[in-house]
């Protein structure tokens, strides 16, 4: 089970796999629509790549609600518990 | 009287040179694009045919790693040349409702589908990209060209087989003549080396198996010709309305003065023995550009290496030439780089305006004893073309009976 700063850094590097953002960008508070620039379909592979990064599953509807990247950490986090 | 059309812009990303500069010289040097295939797979699948043509300059040297993670190769490869295109004509300010796309393939994103159906069998369905159907569909290349240059007059995808590149042309022709486009970026992109379509076209016995000798096995109008070698690549041309280019001083390259579409509707995949498809063709393309046989200097021959495609195609140009047949530079230039597919025609497009506008014929390479049922006279050395007003013909013909032929005329 890894800690939230593992977490945030493993995102991190998805993000910058797909999008080429900075893992550096990637911060807690950021907005993946607002603040990254991140389409649905980008967010659908995050996602699915996080899942098989973490071991843990995202269900579709979730998605919605994973609004920051802090979102998507604490999720990510609770569901490895 | 019609729009006359001009071309103003060329790129192509090909076996023998990531960029028409590069392509150009090799063409005129006479170089072989086919090399044998290092991938594991070869072995894996035991496939009959162990080469094939890949593009000298890997997409991923020219595209950033997140720009082609969203594209099939066909559709890297076809941005690439557009681009390159884009950038020769020196268009910047232009209506973007007045621009259209006309990119063709053979095939389509073969390359995401099969690695979407290996990761579905692997890894299940939640692993399968949300990006799968948008980089597989056909019309892929043509979205991701209007996408980058903002063209919004429509993006049209031409599909038939060996000839689309050739119909992407002649559909460009016909958007800017009939006024819903001034400017249209024409071409055509293919990435099928891939074990399936290799084993596929093997099994129809298309390939050449030449796998001791690749760079020798691309060998039109030879006698010991077994098979085309596939290539892959692309070509991207900007097509423009004379009055648009001329007001801008654009540098013309030639004209686009006619083209043409026939279909065969004798056999599935087998050429009409007697020609008569790409007869029409020729004929129709020469009418559309009130082209004279005299006038006609050069042909970019079809001419894929096949025991039975070359014929045809000779006794085509005889009938629609007539003795001027005699008189013609036929240049077979997928001696070089291979045959590809879907990219082929936009790529001898390219290949054919240069010809016209530099004066020289590209080489046919590793014509040795040369079939005497085909009595063309084949550039295998350097060649002049004449100066004064001259055309070229460029031809492609697709599985399907598809016959698709170009005519440009200097400027």
């Amino acid at each position: 089970m890894a800690s939230n700063e593992e977490i945030l850094a493993g995102l991190a590097e998805i993000v910058n796999e797909e999008t080429g953002l900075a893992t550096e960008a990637v911060e807690m508070d950021k907005s993946f629509t607002e603040d990254l620039d991140i389409d649905s379909i980008s967010m659908m592979t995050i996602v699915v790549n996080a899942e098989e990064k973490f071991g843990v599953r995202i269900p579709d509807e979730e998605v919605k609600n994973l609004k920051t990247v802090g979102d998507a950490v604490n999720f990510i986090s609770n569901a490895q518990a | 009287m019609a729009r006359k059309v001009v071309i103003t812009g060329l790129g192509a990303t090909t076996p023998i040179g990531g960029d028409v500069p590069t392509m150009w010289k090799n063409a005129l040097k006479g170089v072989s694009g086919a090399h044998t295939l290092e991938d594991e797979w070869v072995a894996k699948y035991d496939l009959p045919v162990h080469f094939a043509a890949r593009c000298s300059t890997p997409a991923l040297e020219v595209l950033s790693r997140v720009e082609a993670k969203r594209m099939d190769p066909s559709t890297q490869f076809g941005v690439i040349a557009a681009r390159e295109a884009w950038a020769d004509s020196g268009l910047t300010e232009i209506d973007h409702d007045r621009l259209a796309v006309a990119f063709a393939t053979g095939i389509g994103g073969v390359w995401t589908l099969l690695d979407a159906w290996d990761t579905l069998k692997e890894k299940g369905p939640r692993r399968v990209l949300p990006m799968t159907v948008p980089m597989l569909m056909p019309n892929g290349v043509a979205a991701a060209v209007s996408l980058d240059l903002g063209a919004r007059a429509g993006a049209h995808t031409p599909v038939s087989a060996c000839a689309s590149g050739t119909e992407a042309m002649h559909l460009g022709l016909d958007l800017i003549r009939s006024g819903k486009a001034d400017v249209v970026v024409c071409g055509g992109a293919e990435a099928a080396i891939h074990p399936m379509p290799l084993a596929a076209f093997s099994s129809m016995q298309a390939l050449s198996r030449r796998n001791d000798d690749p760079e020798h096995a691309s060998r039109p109008y030879d006698r010991d010709r077994d098979g085309f070698v596939m290539g892959e690549g692309a070509g991207a041309l900007v097509l423009e309305a004379e009055e648009h280019a001329i007001a801008r001083g654009a540098r013309i390259y030639a004209e686009l003065a006619g083209t043409s579409v026939t279909a065969d509707a004798y056999h599935i995949t087998a050429p009409d023995p007697e020609g008569l498809g790409a007869t029409r063709a020729l004929k129709a393309a020469m009418f559309d550009g009130r082209i004279q046989a005299e006038d006609v200097v050069h042909v970019n021959a079809h001419a894929t290496s096949t025991p039975v495609g070359d014929k045809p195609e000779y006794t085509a140009l005889r009938a629609a030439l007539g003795a001027q047949v005699d008189n013609v530079a036929v240049s077979a230039t997928k001696s070089q780089m291979g045959h590809l597919l879907g990219a082929s025609g936009a790529v001898e497009a390219v290949l054919t305006v240069l010809a016209v506008y530099e004066r020289q014929a590209p080489l046919t390479i590793n014509l040795e004893n040369q079939d005497p049922e085909i009595p063309l006279d084949v550039v295998t050395s350097a060649r002049s073309l004449p100066a004064g007003d001259i055309v070229a013909l460029s031809n492609s013909f697709g599985f399907g009976g598809h016959n698709a032929v170009i005519a440009v005329r200097s400027v």
